[in-house]
């Protein structure tokens, strides 16, 4: 490592380092099968650019702004599994309230549906975060009700329909450009950067990471975390509702069926990949962000490399075991079996006594001496 | 007694952690059909004895002979195979499973198409039975029987594996008088069969009325042996904490002699407070600019009085007035709102929050007062990061190490920084000295000293009864869950005074018991 800049060697200390090599590696193989690959052109008509970039930052809004809630949700040691259901919900909210308004350039009606979306995603976060602390259920399951559920209020609101509307100002939403970007784009950029200062700049970031990393030590410190857990959920919930908007915004349709279908589970891995750990505490907006645009550009690649559609599973399967096992200790874990390989002596009993992280000795010594 | 050779014999038995000797050249004997406790205050060693002789801990020096033979135990199914069992607190058991199944787990008795549920239950019905437990339904979930019957059922799985070592471990911590009469008739039965008991119990009173001998260590170390019938209460204390009844009586006070300002009136009156199963309904005053100590042994209520008092348990009875007006602290946000302070006892998980750094940790409280959406700036902070790691001479000085590398004593200065930043008018103590070295001992307790002074009531509870005495103008205190005395502290009250007010007051389980 002598003669890296420390900047270069601060980034590959952080977690998502491998999630941006893995993006780099994806768009290098796409860059093979077509040298055009990475060219962005500009739309002479309307002056917007157009390539398979920026068709990568489209595709990647609902999933940045699922990711981003569940890495909130993640980091207080939960989980929410509903977001894909839940993106449904304020999908059919829209289309179903859009649907028989005539005047299809109403900016108003736009507004009321997007309002309307969110404020019913917003509650049904609430009855998560309610299950989950005031009842007391594993988040695991209250959310996994939730996705159960959600998808059922999605098909009731518009009857069991894929329903339509037609609504310039909504479709702009997914569709539109604002100085020859995607309008849905930067919509998501603003969305994290806004969640990102309020979390960071307030003492949110502090105490959910002080909920997740040891809730008992938290209560008595004077936090409660009963209000902060529900809050997080609702934010999910919220966010999962502006991403079920931008899904349903770019095909003005609702497909209750499958709008949002199993993205929870995307979300979750781009938390993971972001370096946020499942168990709780200290979380990365920034890592999150990658995970998320990962995520996005592997299902571009997917597609775009003509991978079978059986096969589609299995591929970005093993891309993410293999970027977990880089991100893991896997590396440590090899040079101490290298190392360790002749340790036993000839005297062959005795068992190898595990090392032991020297940094936690003081805690460990305590816990076991106490009597 | 001495006639038949041990079935257990420990020699010599050293155990150590990095940079700490656990225990340090124990010797430790069982006999067949005896009941032998082991006794001793926190980090006696008590817990490493025993997960020594259970292999949970690989010895590093010493033997331990079992039937007169060497063995070496690598991991607890070693000790099993050996004949040791061991029953803690926490029950080993499968909650889903019913009372005959986690009895038999393992050895059900199998027929021509597999495991024959009906013969197998009713080898349980009869393993429970030579336990004097044939009322137990053995088809009965596990999970609907009290935690004391899941412990009887636990002792008979040890039963069923021909266990000829019985380890019980704290078993009676959560029971009440009769559930623990009945675990002691269990034991007697076991130990007519020649079923060898080692027993742990922090009361007293439990241990004088079931064991033969006691085993006491003290800080590692093997203190002695003796039969229960040459021991009263105030040796054994006196044992466990290491000074013998002259030297106790020798030692003088220098109590806080901080002027306690009685014309206010009580910063804090309690009532009648107490909780189910933890505390019973308990009257107490506390003044500002006082040292009062609570005093008893582990699991005698001390730490639970304090507990109720800031909130982290809620209540169930009584009243507690601030200032003469009734306030209802039901939660640690409301401890806080009436300048109610609790450092816990239980640093690890009520304590500190490890993966966050020494800044954060100290700021948490005063976070938490503000509130969310104003946050402490960087230069409050700081301000309060360097205030507290001065004045308390946190090491290593620099705010942002995580705090679950610091040593225990640092961790503990922290949480103490943490509660001071939060300005408090009563700061309960738990402990704030255990597991850690002696410089940083003192600097706590002359901190404690030092905030009395400023007209903070402190409440300061420590298992060394001398450290209490050292401290406090005033002693609670309590056993068994009662409140049981209140001690002015003068030049002439000794920690001896203070462990006989405990050893003499018995509880009627005791007086039951011994001439049961």
């Amino acid at each position: 490592m002598r003669g890296v800049p420390a900047w270069l060697r601060g980034l590959v200390r952080r977690q998502y380092f491998w999630g941006i090599v893995a993006i780099l590696i994806l768009l290098g193989l796409n860059l093979i099968k077509d040298p055009t690959y990475l060219a962005i052109r500009v739309n002479p008509a309307t002056g917007n650019l157009a390539g398979n970039l920026l068709d990568i930052l489209r595709a990647s809004a609902p999933i940045l702004m699922i990711s981003v809630g569940m890495a909130l949700v993640i980091a207080t040691g939960g989980i929410d599994l509903s977001v894909g259901s839940l993106m449904a919900v304020a999908g059919a909210v829209s289309m179903e309230f859009l649907n028989p308004i005539k005047d299809s350039s109403s900016v108003g009606a736009m507004l009321a549906a997007v309002a309307l979306s969110l404020l019913l995603a917003g509650a049904l976060g609430a009855v998560n975060g309610v299950l989950v602390t005031v009842v007391g259920l594993q988040p695991f399951i209250s959310t996994l009700v939730m996705m159960l559920a959600g998808r059922g209020v999605a098909k009731v609101i518009t009857s069991g329909q894929n329903t339509t509307a037609s609504n310039a100002p909504f479709r702009w939403i997914a569709n539109g450009y604002l100085f020859g970007l995607p309008v849905v784009f930067m919509l998501a950029l603003a969305v994290v950067v806004l969640v990102a200062l309020v979390v960071r700049r307030s003492a949110l970031g502090l105490m959910i990471e002080a909920i997740g990393i040891n809730r008992g030590a938290s209560r008595m410190a004077g936090i409660k975390p009963r209000g902060i857990i529900i809050s997080v959920y609702v934010v999910s919930g919220v966010l999962a509702g502006i991403a079920g908007i931008f899904a349903v915004s770019s095909v003005m349709t609702v497909d209750v069926s499958h709008t949002g279908y199993q993205l929870e589970l995307d979300a979750i891995l781009a938390v993971v990949i972001g370096g946020t750990s499942l168990a709780g505490g200290k979380f990365s907006f920034g890592g999150t962000v990658v995970g998320s645009l990962l995520i996005t550009t592997l299902d571009k690649t997917v597609v775009f490399l003509g991978v079978s559609a059986p096969a589609t599973p299995a591929f970005k399967a093993a891309v993410i075991i293999v970027l977990c096992l880089l991100q893991s200790d896997v590396r440590a874990l090899i040079r101490r079996y290298l190392s360790g390989a002749g340790r036993r002596g000839p005297g062959g009993g005795e068992p190898v006594p595990a090392p032991q992280p020297g940094r936690d000795v003081a805690a460990q010594r305590e816990q076991e001496v106490t009597v | 007694m001495d006639g038949p050779s041990p079935i257990v014999e420990m020699r010599g038995i050293t155990v150590e952690f990095p940079g700490v000797k656990a225990l340090d050249g124990v010797s430790f004997r069982l006999f067949p059909g005896e009941v032998h406790s082991l006794m001793g205050e926190n980090g006696a060693g008590k817990s490493t004895l025993i997960k020594a002789l259970t292999g949970v801990y690989s010895i590093d020096a010493g033997t331990i002979l079992i039937e007169g033979q060497e063995r070496r135990l690598h991991g607890t199914a070693d000790a099993q195979a050996a004949g040791i069992s061991t029953v803690y607190q926490e029950v080993n058991l499968c909650p889903n499973l019913t009372i005959g199944e986690n009895v038999m787990l393992g050895h059900e008795v199998r027929g021509r198409f597999g495991i024959d549920w009906r013969a197998t239950h009713q080898a349980a019905t009869e393993a429970l039975a030579r336990l004097g437990l044939a009322d137990l339904d053995p088809r009965r979930p596990l999970a609907s029987v009290s935690l004391a019957i899941q412990q009887l059922v636990a002792i008979s799985r040890a039963m069923v594996v021909n266990a000829k070592v019985l380890i019980l471990d704290e078993p009676t911590s959560s029971l009440d008088a009769e559930e623990v009469a009945r675990l002691f008739s269990v034991m007697r039965r076991l130990r007519e069969q020649g079923v060898a008991i080692l027993f742990v119990s922090h009361f007293l009173d439990q241990v004088f009325a079931i064991s033969d001998r006691i085993t006491v260590l003290r800080n590692g170390r093997f203190e002695g042996e003796y039969f229960r019938r040459d021991l009263d209460r105030a040796t054994l204390i006196a044992k466990m904490i290491g000074k013998d009844l002259e030297a106790l009586r020798a030692l003088g006070s220098n109590r806080h002699t901080a002027a306690q300002d009685r014309t206010t009136g009580p910063l804090l009156r309690a009532t009648g407070l107490g909780r189910k199963g933890s505390l019973e309904p308990t009257d107490i005053e506390l003044y500002p600019g006082e040292v009062v100590g609570f005093a008893g042994l582990l699991g005698s209520g001390r730490t639970e009085l304090a507990r109720l008092l800031y909130g982290a348990d809620r209540p169930d009875s009584g009243q507690v007035e601030v200032d003469g007006a009734v306030v209802h602290i039901h939660t640690p946000v409301d401890g806080l709102d009436h300048g109610i302070a609790y450092s816990t006892e239980n640093r690890r998980d009520e304590g500190i929050v490890g993966d966050l750094t020494v800044r954060e940790n100290l700021i948490l409280a005063v976070q938490a007062r503000r509130g969310w959406a104003r946050p402490l700036s960087r230069r409050e902070q700081d301000e309060i990061v360097r205030r507290y790691i001065d004045a308390l001479n946190v090491r290593p000085a620099d705010p942002e190490v995580l705090i679950k590398n610091l040593s225990g004593g640092n961790q503990q200065k922290v949480l103490l920084g943490r509660w001071l930043a939060v300005n408090p008018r009563l700061l309960l103590l738990d402990e704030p000295t255990r597991g850690i070295d002696v410089g940083a001992k003192a600097e706590i307790q002359a901190e404690v000293s030092r905030l009395a002074d400023t007209g903070v009531s402190v409440v300061f509870i420590s298992s060394e009864i001398e450290e209490v005495v050292r401290l406090s103008e005033r002693i609670v205190v309590l056993k068994d869950h009662h409140k049981i005395g209140e001690i002015v502290n003068g030049p002439d009250v000794t920690a001896d005074q203070v462990v006989e007010v405990i050893a003499k007051h018995e509880t009627q389980l005791a007086t039951e018991e011994v001439s049961a």
